[in-house]
């Protein structure tokens, strides 16, 4: 996806959205990476310092706002959502952004998240799962894996745990990414898609936390195993992984299944490898990507879905301009003294 | 029928339609008493209706009654017993007996008398025939055929016949009390605008129920309620508490120059105003149907952020729910508009009946020190001017506002006279110039203390706000005790200075003397009415009636001592009183207090009056 450059727009640099004061996550934090990559494309968004607007709601991540010098709003527990809906509902023309965690946006705030995607608010809604709740100090969150032993679940979580793609495409959403903290680059070109994309874009970020639940995500990063268990997804393009793209996701049509395959052995060819089509309305495949899981098959990484889709404010936009050329009053006045009207 | 042509002059009458929650009695009633203002009484009504959509037909729980009130002269309820009873079924009968006049006219649909739903109502015998109605005026009136043979030929289905039988009642009602038929016959054509068979039909029907009453003997009076003289001289429409809630906020929106947003989620009895802001969108108005009670308050802080005047609207378990956030409203010194349509509680309670029961809640019920300005309309149409003075205290005090109404006003309907958008207050906005240079979020107006107000899209001016406690001034966050007490401290300090914009609290009736009447919203009608017939009765009594909660209003201990007893009237369990006891210790409070999911009756109160006054 291309950016709307305004060419009215001042020269921006990712100073601009570096505000004084400290950062106060603990050292080694995943979430430092986030903001790193977020201040490094504001500038290229085409969007004034002015016409953004970071919302979040409690929990580490839930700090960020503090962290962007935008126009920011530091909510409530799990209400992100609802407060984004409102800022966006009122001024179309802000970028908003949600940056939420797997406890407030996957627990208390599942209701407003889940509708928020039904809706498709014109907003990015950022997760930095760490599958542990961090700022209460180590309990159990609703992406945390089953079994996990944490301070709440001492004899390991009896718990399925959510995934936030599948929640998103059962909640009719359009646009899903998941991205890696331990990968700035792709952070990045998932960030800028999102927001180039109409509607409600949910980007999951596998992040670290280095206190409650170091490594939780290292069957995925490993140096030593992170080829294999890594696959990297670009729009049209044959979907290969591994240290040098020997193996590639291969349909098996009989079982309804996807299956890894070597490129060159057992028959198969390049041509039998599936193509990446975030485009595709139908989500069939794209869950059966989001669904893939190590050690059986490498996790999917990057943009799997994005489909446009007239977005909530679009529609809405609409509904006033129509609301307002048929109207039968020529002001609110007027229709106070319209219809039922007599003297005494 | 020369015998026909006595007419006798009332100066007011209470009329209750009463039926099965399917025969249309809503809508029969409110023609009348649209069709009466038009033609220049002043009028109150009441519905009571129960809250499932249909309950089983022909029971006590399916009652459904719409209770009308006309004046000659100012009436300020929907009266407390009715004059007429039109029961459209046995459980209507039965309900309703307790609730009208010894001698009253009974008009019956006596067709559906039969045996069976005498059963389904509980009569253990005949009530024409057991002498229960003796010394009454019933009127046998057999409805449902009646209506079936005027519209024999027609070629309608028999359901559809049915049900128009509710505008033969109406007309039986317009001959009665001399009313024309021209405003209903109006509204058939506008409702069935594409459909002129219905048109015809239901004109039909309330003819023939007109010209049915006409030439039955029973009837050989009919009453004249005049037009009120004593109203101000203007343009009126008669207009539902809860429409007129939302048009308030309308009206405040264009005079503040902000554009209104709505963030509300269906609760029973506000979703009216939620219904009656969403079909506005011509003037601009964002009304969005939120995913519960909190994300309805939370899209309203989101869009006061972004400099809309924002509102929420509910009725108290959704005012329960939203406690948190209305604590982040007043944290981040937002404007927001709270409405609670206050119903009987706790709990579900009693959704479609009236209370006053969410006054602690909306004062108190939050955690932290977290002041808000609580105020309540206290009729119908009032709603309509204290919904624009809660959007403009909350615009000019920068801190929430929880505008309490209550189920009585919200479905109630009285004569609104229309305000001009130039008669109405101007409203103020602390946002800063938009070429400012430079932004402090908390930095404050010296005499109200409200903070300035920047939202995004204004350039050079980016803050963080949120629920963390922020350094005064300059807003970054803070854990510094003496902040934290200095900032505790400013907010309710700020909430108090909204005292200059309190107008002082009125006495109706003496001004002192031995018994001072208390109240607060929506009981004022039956509080002035049975203070003002007390008042002619030379009785020492007066009425001192609060719009405005938190701050009290100045003037209240100059009043409160004027008076030898003060007595607090209220539909709860006293908490206005425990409220002044904690505003203003020095006076002794006695209480009358009624939670019943009704409003008060003035005869109740009048008696408890007395009865105080010989003490």
């Amino acid at each position: 996806m291309e950016n709307i450059q305004n060419t009215d727009m001042p020269v921006l640099t990712k100073q601009d959205f570096v505000p004084d004061g400290e950062v106060k996550w603990c050292p080694g934090c995943g979430d430092y990476v986030v903001l790193s990559a977020v201040h490094g494309i504001l500038p290229e968004i085409g969007k004034k310092k002015e016409d953004i607007v970071f919302v979040s709601g409690i929990g580490c991540s839930s700090r960020f706002p503090y962290y962007v010098h935008t126009y920011g709003f530091h909510g409530i527990h799990g209400r992100a959502s609802a407060i984004a809906s409102g800022v966006k509902i009122a001024n179309p023309d802000l970028s908003v952004w949600q940056i939420t965690g797997d406890g407030d946006c996957m627990a208390i705030g599942g209701n407003h998240f889940i509708h928020t995607v039904r809706r498709n608010i014109d907003m990015n809604i950022v997760i930095l799962n760490n599958k542990i709740y961090g700022l209460t100090k180590g309990q159990a969150s609703p992406t945390t894996p089953l079994g996990s032993q944490t301070k709440s679940s001492p004899e390991g979580t009896i718990e399925q745990p959510f995934r936030p793609g599948l929640l998103t495409v059962g909640a009719r959403g359009h646009f899903f990414a998941r991205v890696l903290d331990t990968n700035p680059k792709m952070i990045r070109e998932a960030l800028i898609a999102a927001e180039n994309h109409k509607g409600t874009s949910v980007v999951e970020v596998l992040q670290n936390c280095v206190i409650f639940n170091n490594q939780v995500h290292a069957i995925v990063t490993n140096k030593e195993t992170r080829d294999e268990h890594q696959i990297h997804l670009t729009h049209g393009e044959p979907m290969l992984f591994g240290a040098n793209k020997e193996k590639g996701i291969y349909l098996n049509r009989k079982k309804m299944k996807l299956e890894q395959v070597v490129v060159g052995e057992n028959g198969i060819t390049i041509n039998d490898i599936m193509v990446h089509d975030e485009k595709d309305l139908d989500y069939t495949v794209q869950l059966m990507i989001m669904r893939m899981h190590p050690p059986e098959m490498p996790l999917a990484l990057g943009v799997i879905r994005n489909v446009d889709k007239a977005s909530y404010n679009e529609l809405l936009h609409n509904q006033m301009l129509n609301a307002r050329k048929n109207s039968k009053y020529k002001s609110f006045e007027d229709m106070l003294f319209s219809g039922d009207v007599y003297n005494l | 029928m020369a015998q026909k042509t006595r007419v006798i002059e009332l100066d007011q009458v209470v009329i209750k339609f009463a039926g099965d929650s399917g025969d249309g009695m809503q809508l029969t009633g409110t023609q009348f008493s649209e069709t009466s203002a038009i033609l220049g009484n002043d009028v109150s009504t009441f519905p009571d209706y129960p809250s499932e959509i249909r309950a089983p037909q022909g029971t006590i729980a399916g009652v459904s009654g719409f209770t009308v009130h006309i004046g000659h002269k100012e009436i300020f309820t929907s009266g407390d017993l009715a004059d007429v009873l039109v029961a459209m079924n046995p459980a209507a009968l039965k309900v309703n007996l307790k609730w009208i006049k010894r001698g009253s006219t009974i008009i019956v649909d006596f067709d559906n008398f039969t045996q069976r739903n005498y059963e389904k109502a509980g009569f253990k015998s005949d009530p024409f025939s057991d002498n229960s109605l003796v010394g009454y005026n019933v009127i046998k009136a057999p409805i449902t055929s009646l209506t079936q043979k005027a519209l024999e030929g027609m070629g309608l289905d028999n359901k559809t016949v049915i049900r128009s039988k509710n505008m033969f009642a109406l007309g039986m009602l317009y001959w009665l009390f001399n009313k024309e038929t021209n405003p209903s016959e109006n509204y058939f054509k506008k409702k069935f605008k594409n459909k002129s068979i219905l048109i015809d039909a239901n004109t039909k029907v309330l003819k023939a129920g007109y010209n049915f009453a006409w030439n039955l003997q029973e009837l050989n009076v009919s009453y004249k309620v005049l037009p009120v003289k004593t109203m101000p001289k203007g343009k009126y429409r008669n207009i539902t508490g809860n429409v007129a809630t939302a048009w308030g906020l309308i009206a405040a929106a264009e005079k503040c120059g902000l554009p209104l947003f709505l963030g509300s989620y269906p609760i029973t009895p506000a979703s009216e105003i939620l219904h009656e802001l969403s079909a506005r969108q011509e003037f601009g108005v964002k009304a969005f149907q939120a995913e519960d009670e909190i994300a309805g308050i939370c899209s309203a802080i989101g869009a006061s952020f972004a400099g809309s005047l924002a509102v929420t609207t509910t009725s108290g378990p959704g005012l329960s729910l939203k406690s948190e956030a209305i604590g982040l409203a007043v944290m981040t010194e937002l404007p927001l508009v709270i409405v609670n349509v206050q119903r009987g509680g706790p709990s579900t309670g009693l959704p479609t009946k009236t209370e006053q029961s969410d006054l602690m809640q909306a004062l108190y019920g939050r955690n932290g020190e977290a002041p808000c300005i609580v105020m309540a309309a206290s009729s119908s149409s009032d709603c309509f001017y204290y919904a624009f003075m809660a959007a403009k205290m909350s615009l000019e005090h920068m801190t929430p506002v929880i505008l309490l109404t209550d189920g009585y006003l919200a479905n109630g309907s009285e004569p609104l006279k229309i305000p001009k958008m130039s008669e109405l207050p101007e409203i103020k906005t602390w946002l800063v110039s938009t070429d400012a240079k430079e932004y402090k979020p908390y930095l404050r107006d010296e005499d109200t203390l409200a903070r300035n107000w920047a939202v995004p899209g204004m350039a050079n001016l980016r803050h963080r706000v949120g629920g963390l406690e922020k350094q005064d001034i300059i807003g970054s966050v803070s854990h510094d005790p003496q902040n934290h007490q200095r900032m505790t401290d400013l907010r309710q300090e700020k909430v108090l200075r909204a005292i200059k914009d309190v107008p002082d609290v009125e006495v109706h009736g003496c001004q002192e003397g031995e018994l001072l009447v208390v109240g607060w919203g929506g009981t004022y009608g039956a509080l002035l009415t049975a203070i003002n017939e007390l008042c002619e009765e030379g009785k020492s009594i007066g009425l001192a009636h609060f719009n405005y909660i938190y701050p009290l209003p100045a003037n209240v201990e100059n009043v409160f001592s004027k008076f030898k007893k003060i007595i607090v009237c209220e539909l709860n369990m006293g908490q206005f009183a425990n409220f002044l006891r904690m505003q203003h210790q020095k006076f002794d409070y006695f209480q009358y207090n009624k939670v019943q999911g009704l409003p008060f009756m003035v005869f109740e109160l009048k008696e408890k009056f007395i009865q105080m006054l010989k003490k």
